[in-house]
């Protein structure tokens, strides 16, 4: 298994690493507009890479990018050292990346068990599966509450209750589980705190960090710095479509952070 | 797990106690209730309606009313699990009457004026109900119109190609070969009289229902209708689903162009159209939410029932045609509500 107790030593010992995602020079215009101006970013194994910044900073372009939301007009991105082009988020999928958008992407009237294997159901086996397509109903509604309990999920145990009737929390939960269930090498999270209370927030950031612990890398979004700090072994400061550069919660401060971000201070 | 442990656990049991709790009011326990099955507030007022008219004339149960009724919700039956495929996909097709009537017409003509057997005027005729839908799933998915504006447009399309294709003649059943009015004979089961017609109807229920609720293309389905971009973003391809939604539904309104011709022993350009109304009415008495994503086939058989039994009903009890549409429209209203207080479950 992957050490997790390298944060304290930060960039050095990660960049000794292979990157399990590497991008390089991601360019992305929408019209006129420059999303994002030769971006390149690293994800190693075993870490939680936070990406900050402010508003129309380039940081969901640059995660939609990363996940097939979005196609790069240029620049190359790498999995496990072999070079990748995304035309949907079902091609970051089959590379084994997984992504929690902000919205969630959870389908409110579906149950909880329908909306982890939302997009690759799992048939019965046999004539009944091959031929009429029958789904597996009961083993998805196993397998389901097998994953919850493997992530810690206490809150969620009937599997079968609509995601309408769940709170932001256990609906981050759902979200979250479906990437960690499906996402081989990377789990991206758009914002998963930026509608949660301060106990709910916690039991995601507690997510991430058993997602690491179980050698999962972890890209997050977030404009919450607190959290941030809390979780992240590094932190890539996205500043007017470019990276304004690497930082982690070792080496400077939220304060420095913030000053990079709005360009109060340059690396 | 520390943070889960130290402040999770306590906190949550209580929230989630406080929810218990709210659910235990007799109203939202109803309400959760028939969110869970949707089907299930249709089914009370079938009965109950079969039961008042029962009570107000004897006549109105025999087998022999009631078969007329199931031949009588043949054809608006089978458009209207067409609508219902739509309808959970947060559309609506406004042409279904007016392709049925296209495609009936193509069968007939086929047959009746070039000689061509009965098989092979039924393709003609699922060809037909396949290019209409293939129409209009491409305008709603290529062009992003919204489903309401392209069925309306292709509405009138559609009724304009049968007026000239036909030249507005009616094709008389006798002119035909036995095929094409099969579905309007009848066979014995006990003392009813049962149409190929009714069969062919239900079968197409119980293959449908079994595809919403069984596969993954089910599941597809009810997820566009429910929110098309979490469908998009947990990698559904959109557009193939609702492209093959509208391709199944021009299917089966070409099995239901089948069944009018047996029903009604002819194929006529007229009328018909209104059929677009009379199903929607029948899936959303049934209990399918317009909005998309939430409802089921059986609530649409249940639907088109209901507005067979009213019509028949009060029509047996001796009251104008007015009062039955006064009824339906009536019905439709506190359809609509239930649902609407039943998606209040969400918040």
């Amino acid at each position: 298994m992957i050490d997790t107790q390298h944060s304290s030593s930060g960039t050095l010992v990660a960049e000794s690493r292979k990157p399990i995602l590497q991008a390089k020079n991601l360019v992305k215009t929408f019209g006129k507009v420059v999303g994002l101006d030769g971006v390149s970013l690293e994800l190693y194994p075993g870490e939680v890479l936070a990406i900050i910044g402010d508003n129309g900073a380039g940081k969901s372009t640059l995660i939609k990018c990363l996940t097939g939301a979005e196609i790069p007009d240029s620049g190359e991105l790498h999995v496990s050292g072999q070079s990748v082009s995304f035309k949907g988020p079902q091609d970051a999928r089959t590379h084994g990346i997984e992504t929690v958008y902000q919205n969630l992407a959870v389908s409110p009237a579906l149950d909880v068990a329908s909306n982890l294997f939302l997009g690759r159901e799992e048939r019965v086996p046999g004539p009944l599966g091959s031929l009429f397509r029958m789904l597996d109903t009961k083993g998805m509604r196993q397998k389901a509450k097998a994953e919850l309990h493997r992530l810690g999920i206490s809150t969620l145990q009937d599997v079968t209750v609509p995601v309408e009737n769940l709170s932001g929390g256990q609906r981050q939960a759902v979200a979250v589980a479906r990437a960690a269930a499906f996402g081989s090498k990377v789990v991206v999270l758009d914002e998963p705190t930026a509608a949660l209370g301060v106990r709910e927030s916690n039991q995601v950031l507690q997510l991430v960090r058993d997602l690491r612990d179980r050698g999962l890398p972890v890209i997050l979004i977030s404009h919450n710095m607190p959290h941030v700090f809390d979780v992240a072994d590094r932190i890539h400061v996205q500043r007017l479509g470019k990276c304004a550069g690497t930082i982690t919660p070792q080496s400077h401060s939220m304060t420095d952070a913030v000053a990079i971000m709005t360009g109060a201070a340059t690396l | 797990m520390t943070t889960l442990e130290t402040a999770g656990p306590p906190a949550e049991q209580k929230d989630l106690a406080g929810e218990f709790q709210d659910r235990q009011t007799p109203m939202t326990r109803i309400r959760n209730v028939l969110h869970k099955y949707p089907a299930l507030s249709p089914a009370v007022v079938l009965l109950v309606s079969i039961v008042v008219f029962g009570l107000l004339n004897d006549r109105f149960l025999r087998v022999e009313n009631l078969s007329l009724i199931t031949q009588q919700v043949a054809v608006v039956g089978t458009l209207a699990i067409a609508q219902t495929l739509i309808i959970l996909t947060a559309g609506i097709d406004l042409s279904v009457g007016a392709v049925m009537i296209l495609s009936s017409m193509v069968m007939a003509q086929f047959a009746a004026n070039e000689g061509a057997p009965g098989i092979l005027a039924l393709a003609a005729g699922l060809l037909t109900g396949l290019a209409a839908g293939a129409l209009n799933g491409f305008l709603v998915t290529k062009f992003r119109l919204p489903p309401f504006i392209v069925t309306l447009g292709t509405l009138n399309i559609f009724v304009a190609l049968t007026l000239l294709y036909s030249n507005g003649a009616t094709v008389r059943g006798s002119a035909m070969p036995g095929l094409l009015t099969w579905m309007g004979t009848t066979f014995p089961v006990g003392p009813v009289r049962i149409s190929t017609g009714v069969v062919t109807m239900l079968l197409l229920y119980l293959f449908v229902a079994y595809v919403l609720g069984k596969t993954a293309w089910g599941r597809h389905l009810y997820a566009v209708g429910d929110d098309k971009e979490a469908a998009r973003l947990a990698g559904i391809p959109v557009n193939r689903v609702l492209m093959s939604v509208y391709l199944s539904a021009g299917a089966i309104m070409a099995v239901a162009a089948w069944i009018q011709i047996g029903r009604s022993n002819a194929a006529s350009p007229n009328g018909g159209v209104d059929m677009n109304l009379d199903s929607i009415t029948a899936v959303v008495i049934g209990g399918t939410s317009l909005f998309g994503g939430r409802g089921s086939v059986w609530g649409t058989l249940l639907g088109a029932l209901i507005v067979g039994v009213f019509r028949n009903g009060l029509s047996l009890a001796g009251l104008d045609v007015l009062y039955q549409t006064l009824a339906v429209g009536i019905l439709i209203i506190i359809a609509v509500s239930i649902d609407q207080w039943i998606r209040k479950v969400k918040s």
